[in-house]
């Protein structure tokens, strides 16, 4: 059974339809990319499944129930997380304290124990502090966990949301441009982290616009132009279709044949 | 940058301590208490402006519920001031969860405008019920009774020395609690919803619930506040209610700097000296204390202590 099925999604802002009809699924495991052109529909999908905007046709359905329009922070309950394009970090508050902020569904409690500073209250702060390090081990971030977040480099920001993202174990992960503006090295790094988050069994949705990765890495990929899926498939039927081609590959293709083999 | 959290309450509990060695009169220990007063309804708002950065106009109508708690509850209920005044802060809690609950499930300044409004109706309740309230004249509150106790056990203080050192204590506790949330997981996920209501909501922070966690926390402070002045100045009078109040407590805290405790009471203090010294001025004293804030919010956007932490530094943030 799929973990993550979405149906006839549909949206449109006043005249225009942003996304319409859209439709895949995904297993645990499973490396699923969106791709397009700008403007094509691919972040206002990822707003729809995470909660964000409320879609106005079709369902999203997580683990068999239906979560269409749910709260993100319901949907995080169930297991979904994300990433943001634009970088939503918590820019006042330390590395490690952003990583023990995505652990807040394991570390709550009540609040007058925190007020109190009662030992259960510093226990459950005390272990998220302890997963949070070690996540920031394995993305890389381990020894700028007491700095301030907005001191960090674009790239190292990057990898600062995805452990953020992990923080609460999720079994779907939405990555929205994960390699956007890091150097090559970085992107690497990113590549390598999303293929050992797929072996773990987490289902990843991702939207790139570094082609190269997109072919290496995923199993199956969404294409996305004007709000409408205009194929699907995986990475080497999707290169070589002539409308995605057309539409988006162009002046790619030649280095995107060459990622495929 | 920070300081922690023991380091905080020792530098406080030596100030409060040692300032008394350099008044000059005892009229400086009211001067005083007045200062811890103002200053505990200001670290309610470290929580709720500081650490979750939403913003409420309508404080002083939760000190006044506080304060009138103290007044009435004897008189009519027929228990101690203290517990009095414990029923004065259940109740704001209560007040706070009805008039946020609808409120910060919406984006934006909708709770400045909501809690100005509902701060304006109590002041409005308070002048008008004169049956109840008194009206306008205020009315009295009795005596809390414990510096009567303390006598007893051979511990002589002046009224004016027992309110300084009963306040200081009560806002230590008060800076305690802020100091213990700022580290603690609600802190954690206010101060994460202060930077991206986004972010904090899909790693699972229910915003909406939180924002009213902070307000409701921070209600109980500006009723605790209010309590403590009704109980040593024995007479309230609708004032306490006021809007004006309600903008003085944010403002002590903004311009000391909302991001922490310790700035928010060095606000409050600066606040309420400064227009001690200021009278040298006279009719021009609040020109000039509106200047002063002017200079310092333009000069010091951050706060005045972090800015002067900063400068200390050397970094001229």
């Amino acid at each position: 059974m799929s973990l993550l099925a979405v149906e006839g999604l549909g949206i449109s802002f006043g005249e225009l339809h942003a996304v319409r009809n859209v439709g895949f699924s995904m297993k645990p495991g499973e490396i699923v990319s969106v791709i397009g052109p700008n403007g094509a529909g691919k972040t206002t999908l990822f707003n729809m499944i995470s909660g964000i905007y409320l879609p106005k046709s079709g369902t999203v359905h997580l683990g068999g129930e239906d979560v269409t329009g749910m709260s993100p922070h319901l949907l995080a309950r169930r297991g979904l997380s994300r990433t943001f394009q634009n970088l939503q970090i918590f820019q006042a508050m330390t590395v490690l304290e952003n990583v023990m902020v995505g652990y807040h569904l394991h570390e709550r409690g009540p609040v007058i124990a925190d007020l109190l500073g009662l030992s259960s209250s510093r226990r459950r702060s005390h272990e998220a502090e302890e997963k949070a390090r070690m996540l920031l081990e394995r993305v890389g971030l381990v020894r700028a966990a007491e700095k301030e977040a907005g001191s960090l480099s674009y790239g190292a920001l990057k990898r600062l949301e995805i452990a953020r993202a992990l923080a609460l174990k999720p079994k779907v992960l939405l990555l929205d441009e994960p390699a956007a503006g890091c150097n090559a090295v970085e992107t690497e790094e990113i590549d390598h982290l999303i293929a050992e988050l797929a072996a773990d069994g987490i289902a990843i949705l991702l939207v790139e616009h570094d082609m190269k990765m997109v072919m290496r890495i995923s199993n199956h990929i969404v294409v996305l132009d004007f709000g409408e899926k205009i194929a699907e498939g995986d990475p080497a039927t999707v290169s070589r279709n002539p409308r995605v081609i057309q539409a988006y590959l162009g002046t790619q293709a030649a280095e995107v044949t060459y990622a495929v083999g | 940058m920070r300081l922690s959290k023991q380091a905080t309450l020792l530098v406080l509990a030596a100030l409060i301590v040692v300032a008394p060695i350099f008044f000059p009169s005892g009229y400086y220990f009211r001067v005083g208490s007045l200062l811890f007063v103002n200053s505990l309804a200001v670290v309610g708002v470290v929580i709720l402006t500081g650490y979750a950065g939403q913003i409420s106009l309508g404080h002083a109508g939760f000190a006044a519920i506080g304060a009138y708690a103290c007044a009435l509850a004897p008189v009519h209920l027929h228990v101690h001031p203290s517990i009095a005044a414990i029923i004065g802060a259940v109740l704001s809690a209560v007040v706070a969860y009805l008039v946020g609950r609808p409120i910060l499930r919406l984006k934006g300044y909708y709770l400045a405008v909501a809690s100005l409004g509902f701060g304006i109706l109590v002041s409005m309740v308070l002048a008008n019920e004169i049956a109840i309230t008194g009206g306008p004249d205020g009315i009295k509150v009795p005596e809390l009774g414990l510096r009567a106790v303390l006598a007893d056990w051979g511990l002589e203080l002046t009224n004016a020395q027992f309110w300084y050192a009963f306040s200081g204590l009560v806002l230590l506790v008060g800076s305690w609690l802020a100091l213990n949330l700022y580290n603690s997981p609600t802190g954690r996920a206010l101060r994460g919803l202060h930077e991206s209501e986004i972010a904090a909501r899909t790693v699972g922070v229910d915003v909406a619930q939180a924002k009213l966690v902070a307000f409701m926390i921070s209600a109980v402070y500006a009723s605790v506040s209010g309590s403590l002045l009704a109980l040593q100045n024995r007479l309230i009078t609708p004032d306490i209610a006021g809007y004006m109040h309600s903008i003085e407590i944010v403002t002590m805290a903004v311009l000391g700097g909302v991001g922490s405790v310790l700035g928010a009471i060095f606000g409050a203090s600066i606040l309420t000296l400064l227009p001690q010294l200021l009278t040298v001025f006279q009719e021009y004293e609040q020109v000039m204390l509106g200047l002063v804030m002017m200079l310092a919010m333009i000069f010091m956007p951050r706060g005045l202590l972090p800015s002067i932490v900063g400068l200390v530094r050397g970094r001229g943030e």
